[in-house]
């Protein structure tokens, strides 16, 4: 899993959100594309995503608007409305059309499906990838990412461990971090502001929260637990700590960040 | 919870600063400094016993036989596992670190029970051991938490993000290798033990650099070819011939030796395919903590065939003994005998059975058994399952006593069996056990729901023995056998659970029960204790709980 999540039984609940904050273009995506988003798993519209590559792009292209008068970007099909109906389209084909039928397995079939849902997401342009060894140098130096962010052992904890982001991120997610990390942040990585009865004012990232309590990581890397009835202030940050790369890094060293990022696949 | 512009831009430069002034310079949370003292800082349990010593005595005295009455329940980490609950958490400056079975870590609050972060481990799906899947805790060093899994893996786990770290195949999980050990740091490694006695491994003890998760030794508790000890075992019997190691050793950093208990030689019943002494199954083994290699040795049980694992833990006291300071091991073995030896030497100077035992009509000078062999079908005491097993014992350097759970009058009907093949994977006991005679049955590793089968065989008695001459000071009786480690405290306490669910608290020097809680699931772990923001807890885990107790 890219980051500690509090409570195993919620995991998939929580992937599910942090994947409608990472994907909308904006945080103001409508209500209604949310909840459409949250029903599919990252990992099985990443996994979709690959198979797209490999199976359909020659026809339909990258962008999903290779056949004519057939927008797979938009969300809309003529011949199929639920995901049952777009899993049979494609094991059946369609007849008298290019469209052949195609052997998929079960959870092949949910991928595409998840992929197809949230395509529009993925890959508006194309985005620059370099090369890994040159970002992991201007991850470390000139980006300082290392002050926040943690990979293989190596970095703070304050912010997240990447060392396995590259496994939970399309290049397109990751730039998006790059260029605006407000858009991007997770709620459960979320840093809060919590002022003790005696004035000390705790900072962190939050780990896990309830009515009464929330456990952080501080800015010393100590695991912190409060109480909130015991606390003079207590606020959620909602924006990003992290800076935005847009004027600090060029086009070439971002693109060797993501290349680095993305070849960040963890150690299990 | 308006977000501040202010707050914002204060936090980010505030973090910056921090890790460029000092970059990774975070003090170690665990020095190996701090392990060699740790009974010197009870505020935390740094080890799986509390110290290297393994006597599992704590100096906190908040809670007191005058006040332990107003114990109550401050918090309860419900285990999402249905596998029995047998670790000892560990608790470092206020977080609790401890396992959900098999293989999962938790970093809870450890004054609410909060959880700051879960490890989870899917060990591998064809695996053998061991039985019941558990695990008994984990170990710290710096930042990094060390497990040992079912699978025979060991893992590296950072002890503030909860992240693999590394993970080193110990041994191969399809041939029956496994682990439910809690580790045992010393210096720079980690030291571990396998389980899978009754599936024909080869034990063995390995250490592994805390750093890199490399091997640094590994000591085979069945001496290979050329050895000395390789005669003691026929033919090539020592290939599977078990002697497993499966509970967490002790350390005398003065010595620098490490004691580890070692468990029975394989097939179980079948000692006929094994003749010879069988070294060093049922034994405790002094290695030197650098190399791992053998200082001297004691076997309890020569040529087992009862399954009398000595895998208890040694606890190590400096003490008198006949007058003069000595370094000391007491040992409550399985095979229903009290043990005093001398740890620099192993020399044997006591031994006493503390329960009705019938397989040895004593020991010898070098306290070797002298064995009764009982004819086939009789009753032999202990069973397969011991007078005493895996559950910490305790001493209490106030009272001066060795603390255990015991089973009593516990007995089975043996018969031989029929010469058994060494398949990879597959049990390796041979013998056929029953319950004696004219009772209904035989306490198993698990209770049920009802205790109503164990009339005229086997209960659960806590005692305490004067290690100077293993005499009983006082005993605790129970109606159900018991599967709990003790605690004592230096207050005089001593906290013990059992297999009927209830925590208790006795007078250490008495044995009167002072506070009991009904926990409603059997206890299989030790207590353990712990002070954050000068209050004192207690826990202990029973069912798939863990409960933690405080003063109102």
């Amino acid at each position: 899993m890219p980051f500690p999540i509090p409570n195993r039984a919620r995991s998939g609940e929580v992937l599910a959100s942090l994947f409608v904050s990472l994907c909308a273009t904006t945080m103001l995506a409508a209500q209604a594309e949310t909840d459409l988003l949250t029903k599919y798993a990252p990992s099985d519209i990443q996994g979709g995503s690959r198979i797209y590559t490999a199976q359909c792009a020659a026809c339909h292209g990258p962008n999903g608007d290779g056949v004519a008068k057939v927008d797979l970007r938009s969300g809309k099909f003529s011949r199929a409305s639920s995901d049952d109906d777009l899993r049979k389209l494609i094991t059946t084909g369609v007849s008298g059309t290019a469209m052949p039928p195609f052997k998929f397995d079960s959870p092949q079939l949910n991928m595409i499906v998840a992929y197809l849902r949230n395509m529009r997401e993925f890959g508006s342009h194309t985005v620059k990838v370099g090369e890994a060894l040159r970002g992991q140098t201007v991850f470390e130096a000139k980006g300082k990412c290392i002050t926040c962010h943690r990979v293989n052992g190596k970095g703070s904890r304050i912010g997240p461990d990447l060392s396995d982001i590259g496994g939970s991120r399309t290049a397109e997610v990751l730039e998006r971090s790059l260029l605006d990390p407000n858009a991007s942040i997770q709620p459960a990585n979320r840093f809060v502001r919590a002022v003790t009865r005696d004035g000390k004012t705790v900072r962190g990232r939050r780990l896990n929260e309830d009515s009464y309590t929330v456990q952080i990581i501080d800015e010393q890397e100590h695991l912190v637990s409060l109480v909130k009835a015991d606390l003079r202030e207590y606020t959620v940050i909602k924006t990003s700590a992290m800076p935005s790369y847009k004027d600090t890094l060029n086009a070439d060293e971002r693109a060797d960040v993501i290349a680095y990022l993305l070849s960040l696949k963890g150690s299990q | 919870m308006t977000v501040t512009r202010r707050a914002l831009f204060a936090l980010l430069p505030l973090a910056l600063l921090q890790f460029v002034l000092i970059p990774h310079a975070l003090p170690a949370q665990v020095s190996s400094e701090r392990l060699l003292h740790s009974a010197d800082e009870p505020r935390n349990w740094l080890t799986y016993s509390g110290a290297y010593s393994s006597q599992r005595y704590s100096q906190l005295k908040q809670v007191g036989p005058g006040n332990v009455k107003d114990l109550e329940m401050k918090w309860v980490f419900q285990a999402q596992s249905l596998l029995s609950f047998s670790a000892t958490p560990l608790v470092v400056d206020g977080v609790m670190y401890v396992t959900q079975a098999p293989n999962d870590i938790v970093a809870l609050d450890a004054k609410m029970g909060r959880i700051f972060w879960t490890y989870h481990y899917s060990p591998s799906p064809g695996r053998l051991c061991c039985r019941g899947s558990v695990n008994r805790g984990v170990a710290i060093l710096g930042d990094t938490l060390f497990m040992a899994t079912v699978d025979a893996h060991l893992l590296a786990i950072d002890a503030k993000s909860g992240r693999l770290v590394w993970n080193t195949k110990v041994a191969e999980a399809s041939a029956a290798y496994g682990m439910t050990l809690a580790p045992l740091v010393v210096k720079n490694k980690v030291v571990v033990g396998v389980a899978g006695g009754e599936y024909g491994i080869r034990g063995f003890i390995a250490a592994y650099d805390a750093v890199s998760g490399k091997e640094s030794w590994r000591f085979y508790t069945i001496p290979g070819p050329g050895e000395p000890g390789h005669d003691t075992w026929s033919g090539d019997s020592w290939e599977h011939g078990g002697a497993p190691a499966w509970i967490t050793g002790s350390y005398d950093p003065d010595l620098n030796l490490i004691y580890w208990g070692t468990g029975n030689p394989g097939p179980d019943f079948n000692p006929q395919q094994r003749s010879g002494d069988n070294l060093y199954s049922d034994s405790v083994v002094a290695l030197d903590a650098d190399t791992g290699k053998l200082k001297w040795y004691f076997q309890f049980t020569p040529h087992d065939g009862y399954d009398y694992d000595a895998t208890q833990i040694p606890v190590l006291v400096d003490a008198n003994w006949n007058g003069s300071a000595r370094k000391l091991m007491y040992w409550g073995n399985r095979n229903g005998f009290f043990y005093v030896l001398d740890r620099a030497s192993g020399q044997f100077l006591l031994g006493k059975p503390f329960t009705n035992v019938n397989w040895a009509s004593g020991l010898d000078d070098h306290g070797r058994p002298i064995l009764t062999p009982q004819p086939s079908g009789a009753t032999i005491y202990p069973a397969l399952l011991g007078a005493t097993n895996w559950y910490s014992p305790s001493f209490s350097p106030r009272t001066g006593l060795f603390y255990m759970s015991t089973w009593q009058n516990y007995g089975m009907a043996l018969a031989p069996g029929d010469p058994i093949e060494y398949k990879e994977g597959q049990n390796y006991m041979g013998g056929k056990f029953s319950a004696p005679e004219g009772t209904v049955g035989m306490p198993g590793m698990q209770r049920g729901a009802i205790n109503t089968w164990h009339e005229g065989n086997a209960h659960g008695v806590v005692m305490a023995l004067d290690p100077q001459t293993g005499e009983k000071k006082w005993t605790f009786e129970m109606h159900d056998v018991t599967t709990s480690g003790v605690l004592t405290t230096a207050s005089d306490l001593l906290f013990v659970g059992g297999r009927e669910g209830f925590f208790q608290a006795l007078d250490a020097r008495t044995g009167a029960l002072l506070w009991k809680a009904n926990l409603g699931g059997e206890t299989a772990a030790g207590p353990m204790t712990y002070e954050v923001d000068g209050r004192q807890y207690i826990a202990i885990a029973a069912g798939h709980s863990l409960f933690v107790f405080g003063l109102r």
